[in-house]
């Protein structure tokens, strides 16, 4: 194989403009970034409501909750991206189709559809996170909540919720990771995040080795600061003498 | 006067289970009255229904004048002005000793917070734990979570209080912490109905003494007629057993 090594290769320009390849990177990532985190605040939002929905004695109210996970846990990721690109707008009243598939930009079309779509299929992960967390309380808990008055919004409020959520940072954590490592999806429908940069990149430049191996160390070095992160929040909220909360 | 808790022909299933069948009694102001009965006699149900912790189906239960049974009675409301005591505490443990004591003042009777917190941290010492007014439920023993859930229970001002077998969690050497907080409080005209088999408890601090079995309630007497001469064989069966330990 005679590929020609070129490390220097991201400070060259890429022909457009002034840009070197390092700023598509660095754009790229902002995009990641830009969708993960904006994704995941909606998916904690909604998987904890939908979490607190899945263990209320309201039988319609649970149901709706468990068929929305279900739903969204069974679908591969992919088609949840189709359907949210191709399809859902087609569904969206006259006025609203008009202004997503003409006014907007396509960068920002494609920006809410990845959004949306990471952020109801993530949701459904933290649903059932929440869920667990909640239900390995023990059942005294809420009893003596309510038995001091508290109404039952406000025993998920100060009692459970605040435990639960202790209890799952682990597992939502890995969550939180999956968001940025799903999140590549978008450069399916020409979303120029992270990884539909490397790729131009390597078509431009013909420097794939280089460019694959800067994004492999880029959501590298992202997804342990991510988890250095959580790891520095779970001590944070650790309470103390609570067997297995990391504190002391 | 009319009692502090009435309870008026009371029944209640789970499904076909019946686990409590025409209870019928009551506890004036300021009286002690000390329930027990085997295990799965229904005393726990019994006392929870007093709070509304547990429906009932069938009867009534008056507290201070309210009915609990009443679709439109304002549980929470009903709830906060009824102190409860359980046995593995219960104390929020993701919220420091203060906390514990301050939060439901503040949320549901909407005290301020230092107010709440005077209240709080008086009680504390009331209950022999001052010191560790900053520590976290973990950091203590079982026989101190459960002084500082009485505490607890008490900021509310609470017009009776409900124990369900407060001291059957504890190791044997932090029981009587518990039982003297208990007995300090009785002596002071608290309204109290303890579900516990404490029978030293029961002669020293009771004023009467209920005997549950199979749901019903057997015996409901003075606590020296209790002692002195149960009526019922199941009764005299009960207090023979436990009282051998
Ligand atoms: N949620 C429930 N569903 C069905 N049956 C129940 C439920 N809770 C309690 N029971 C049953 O009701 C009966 C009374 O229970 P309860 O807890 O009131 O007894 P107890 O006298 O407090 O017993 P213990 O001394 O063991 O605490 C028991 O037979 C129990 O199995
Ligand atoms: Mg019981």
């Amino acid at each position: 194989m005679n590929y020609h090594w070129d490390w220097a290769v991201f400070f060259k320009s890429t022909g457009i403009g002034d840009e070197i390849y390092l700023d598509w990177f660095v754009a790229g990532l902002g995009w990641t970034v830009a969708v993960a985190l904006v994704a995941w605040c909606i998916a904690l939002a909604l998987g904890a409501v939908l979490g607190v929905m899945r263990t209320l004695p309201n039988k319609a109210l649970s149901g709706v909750a468990t068929a929305y996970v279900e739903l969204f846990r069974n679908v591969p990721l992919l088609v949840q991206l189709f359907v949210w690109y191709f399809l859902v707008p087609d569904l969206l009243p006259e006025r609203a189709q008009v202004w997503f598939k003409q006014e907007l930009n396509p960068t920002t079309s494609a920006y809410l559809s990845v959004v949306a779509c990471l952020a109801f299929f993530t949701a459904a992960r933290v649903c059932e996170q929440v869920r667990t967390g909640i239900q390995a309380l023990p059942r005294g808990q809420t009893m003596a909540a309510m038995a001091m008055g508290f109404s039952l919004p406000q025993v998920y409020r100060h009692v459970l919720l605040p435990q639960a959520f202790r209890i799952i940072i682990p597992p939502l954590t890995s969550e939180f990771l999956n968001i940025f490592k799903n999140s590549s999806v978008a450069s399916l429908i020409g979303l120029m995040e992270l990884l539909a940069q490397t790729k131009q990149t390597a078509e431009f430049s013909a420097n794939l080795f280089e460019a694959f191996t800067l994004a492999t160390l880029i959501y590298f070095v992202l997804n342990m600061s991510l988890m250095k992160g959580m790891g520095w929040l779970e001590k944070r909220v650790a309470v103390p003498g609570l067997i297995g909360s990391g504190g002391k | 006067m009319s009692p502090m808790i009435s309870i008026d022909n009371v029944s209640k299933w789970y499904g076909d289970f019946q686990v409590l069948t025409d209870c019928t009694t009551a506890v004036a102001k300021g009286e002690v009255v000390v329930v027990c009965g085997p295990s799965g006699s229904g005393k726990s149900t019994l006392i929870k229904c007093v709070n509304a912790l547990e429906p009932f189906q069938k009867g009534s239960i008056i507290v201070d004048g309210i009915s609990v049974g009443d679709p439109k009675t304002d549980l929470p409301k009903l709830r906060s002005r009824v102190g409860m005591v359980f046995q593995h505490f219960e104390l929020f443990p993701h919220l420091s000793i203060t906390d514990n004591l301050t939060i439901a003042q503040v949320k549901v009777l909407g005290r301020q917070p230092d107010e709440a917190r005077d209240k709080g941290l008086k009680l504390l010492d009331r209950v022999g734990l001052a010191a560790h007014a900053a520590k976290y439920p973990g950091q203590l023993s079982g026989g101190q979570q459960q002084r500082v859930a009485i505490a607890r229970a008490l900021a509310m001002d609470p017009i009776a209080m409900l124990f369900d077998e407060p001291t059957s969690a504890l190791d044997p050497e932090m029981i009587n912490e518990v039982l003297d907080v208990m007995t300090q409080l009785a002596h002071e005209g608290m309204t109290m109905m303890c579900v516990t088999h404490e029978m030293g408890f029961a002669r020293r601090v009771a004023d009467r003494v209920i005997f549950m079995d199979r749901g019903m309630i057997i015996e409901d007497c003075a606590k020296d007629d209790f002692f002195g001469s149960p009526r019922s064989e199941r009764a005299q069966q009960f207090l023979s057993k436990i009282l051998q330990h």
